[in-house]
């Protein structure tokens, strides 16, 4: 078969990073002739996200189904995958080259489908437990393993992606040689999937900050020891990495009033609890404004004029009245931990959501954090 | 006078042989986010103030700093002399980029992209600023903040991501943002200081992307106010962000916990556009 030379110096630099070939015994000492092409491809340097794809999933052919009019030179490229050696005809083709990238596209697209079902899941897991897709960039998902991704299920796109559980973001792979890696190989779904399957490594929606009070300088990365459990059984089954990143100037946090304050807390927040989650409707609003911590009348009113709903306009007017009763015959467990929540990841949003004045003056984090620690007390005594 | 001449010759070049130390620090391999402190604010002992707590051998690492180190001194203390020249000019490096001039010079590290771009795909490759997590030395090292999606990413390279967060402080980056409005990335859009402009020859079509994006800003930012310039209340409103979908379609748990987070968002911008409004 048509192999380059390359093959020697390319199997070298990535034998380290593939475990998978090392179980197999083909990297280490044999002799090239018995690598086959897919052994040999997923070694390449650049190629160590692939998993071997088995043959007998190649040579099915309802896995191919749709993939013979997408791949040039089909035949061949299939027999370049497969090592199976090629007809009399084959001198047909002018360069090896042509057949060469679209055995990689076929085995590409493959791989895409292959990596969907249980074998190639596990085949999938095996790396990423071993952490050969690497971690994830952002400093407060302090090195939750990522998974490649794709943007298009099309080839010729975008290249792979790296898609993070915890903050459910993407990024671009570190090092540059996966910049010739088609995205399209790895898929739009695989690395959803995969987080479906294995729910004890997906990061669980919500977060509570380890219990220590007030705003902490530096984030906790001591994991505790209590046992974890998401209510949801479907959800992730891993405790978060949820701190958020607060900005400070000498040491004070930066007000998102001013015009470089910060905007896009939201984009990596995550609720203390998981019923916190139920209060925004499927359209993405607050549902039942009393259930919420604190009167957001402000807010909310405000909110009315992006969804304009008359519906809840009365209620808003008088929230501040029942705000008090409701919430203390309601289950009231959530409301001393968002309380808290609010000081620590979003301090300057308490500011303006203090329970007693709305137009108060920005004061010192302190003052505002003693008002919001004794509100449950007070709760607890109307009830 | 001499010194002063060398100086200016040898940090034009990446020589290992630049003559004094500050120059070939720079120049050496990993402290590319450095930049360099102007010899002034050196010598300006208020600059240093509390400093010889931090350091030990301070004054001879002051002294190796500024080149003024006999050389007899040099070879007795060379090894442990040389670490904590590091950490003083370090120390220094974090006040001095407070500094209405350091900030003038880590702008143009900035906007040549010195610090790296954005991991995070729908950034776009923003360039990056150092930040450090914690104001003391030895405790944490640099990151990097990226002011499109507002978060910390570790340096890609291990040389960079060894080196102290105190050299650079916590207070940086959003400094440089508050100083210089208009370097606030937008939120959407390539970056103004794009992998596209920071190529040579690029500058007719970052000229273009600029005005084009001066074009965009008011549709981006919403309505004007008068007299405050551009308003930044409700940027994020146009942030994208990326959807996980299984087949196509999105997934409970977390479609649930994005539903939760815009509507934070949504809160936030209409507090922000309340305030505004009332001036």
């Amino acid at each position: 078969m048509s192999r380059p030379g390359e093959e020697d110096t390319g199997g070298d630099e990535v034998m380290e990073e593939e475990p998978e070939e090392q179980e197999d015994g083909y990297t280490s000492s044999t002799p090239t002739s018995t690598l086959t092409w897919i052994s040999w491809f997923c070694s390449l340097p650049g190629h160590e996200y692939f998993c071997e794809v088995t043959e007998d999933f190649i040579e099915d052919d309802f896995n191919l189904t749709g993939l013979n009019s997408m791949v040039p030179f089909w035949k061949e490229a299939m027999e370049m995958v497969l090592d199976v050696e090629p007809d009399e005809d084959a001198a047909k083709i002018p360069d090896v080259s042509i057949v060469e990238s679209s055995a990689e596209m076929l085995y590409g697209l493959v791989h895409q489908r292959y990596i969907l079902g249980r074998a190639g899941q596990q085949a999938m897991v095996d790396k990423y437990e071993s952490g050969i897709f690497g971690s994830c960039p952002r400093v407060y998902c302090i090195g939750c393993n990522v998974v490649p991704c794709g943007r298009s299920d099309l080839p010729g796109i975008d290249t792979v992606k790296l898609f993070c559980p915890n903050c459910n973001d993407i990024y671009v792979p570190p090092s540059s040689r996966f910049q010739g890696v088609d995205g399209a190989f790895f898929g739009t779904t695989f690395a959803h999937l995969f987080f479906q399957n294995y729910r004890e490594s997906a990061p669980a929606p919500f977060w509570k900050a380890p219990a220590s009070g007030g705003a902490s300088l530096s984030p906790r990365t001591s994991a505790r020891n209590s046992p974890f459990v998401n209510p949801n059984p479907y959800g992730g089954q891993k405790r978060a990495a949820g701190y958020v990143y607060v900005p400070r100037i000498y040491g004070f946090k930066v007000s998102d009033r001013a015009k470089c304050g910060p905007r896009m807390q939201w984009l990596r927040l995550r609720p203390e609890t998981p019923a916190q989650l139920d209060q925004v409707d499927w359209r993405g609003r607050w549902i039942d404004e009393d259930e919420y911590e604190d009167d957001e009348d402000e807010q909310d009113r405000q909110m009315e004029d992006f969804d304009p709903d008359a519906a809840d306009e009365d209620e808003d007017e008088d929230e501040d009245d029942d705000e008090e009763e409701e919430e203390a015959a309601s289950p009231v467990q959530n409301i001393p931990a968002a309380a808290t929540r609010a000081v620590r990841t979003l301090p300057t949003a308490s500011r303006q959501e203090g329970p007693v004045i709305i137009t108060l003056p920005p004061t010192g984090g302190k003052v505002k954090l003693v008002r919001q620690w004794e509100r449950p007390p007070v709760l607890t005594g109307t009830a | 006078m001499y010194r002063r001449a060398v100086e200016d010759i040898s940090t034009g070049s990446d020589s290992d042989y630049s003559s004094t130390w500050i120059s070939w620090f720079l120049s050496s391999k990993g402290n590319e986010y450095f930049c360099e402190v102007d010899e002034d604010f050196i010598l300006d002992r208020f600059n240093l103030t509390g400093l010889n707590n931090e350091v030990a051998n301070y004054t001879q690492a002051l002294d190796l700093i500024t080149d003024q180190l006999d050389d007899e001194v040099q070879d007795e203390l060379r090894g442990s002399l040389d670490v904590q020249a590091r950490l003083l000019y370090g120390l220094i490096h974090a006040r001095w980029i407070v500094t209405a001039r350091g900030l003038a010079k880590m702008v143009e590290k900035y906007k040549r992209g010195d610090f790296g771009r954005c991991p995070r795909v729908l950034c776009q490759a923003q360039s990056l600023l150092p930040v450090g997590l914690i104001d003391v030395p030895y405790e944490k090292s640099v990151k990097l903040y990226c002011g499109r999606c507002e978060d910390l990413y570790s340096p890609k390279s291990s040389r960079h991501g060894s080196i102290d967060g105190a050299y650079f402080g916590t207070t940086f980056p959003h400094l440089l943002y508050l100083v210089y409005p208009t370097l606030i990335p937008p939120k959407v859009g390539p970056p103004m200081d794009g992998p596209s402009t920071s190529t040579s020859g690029g500058t007719a079509g970052g000229e273009k992307l600029r005005r084009r994006l001066r074009e965009e800003l008011p549709d981006v930012t919403g309505t004007e106010n008068v007299g405050e310039g551009i308003s930044t209340a409700s940027v994020a409103l146009k942030a994208e962000r990326y959807r996980p979908r299984i087949y196509g379609f999105q997934l409970n748990e977390t479609a649930k916990l994005q539903r939760w987070q815009e509507a934070t968002r949504d809160r936030q911008v209409a507090r922000l556009e309340e305030l505004e409004e009332r001036g």
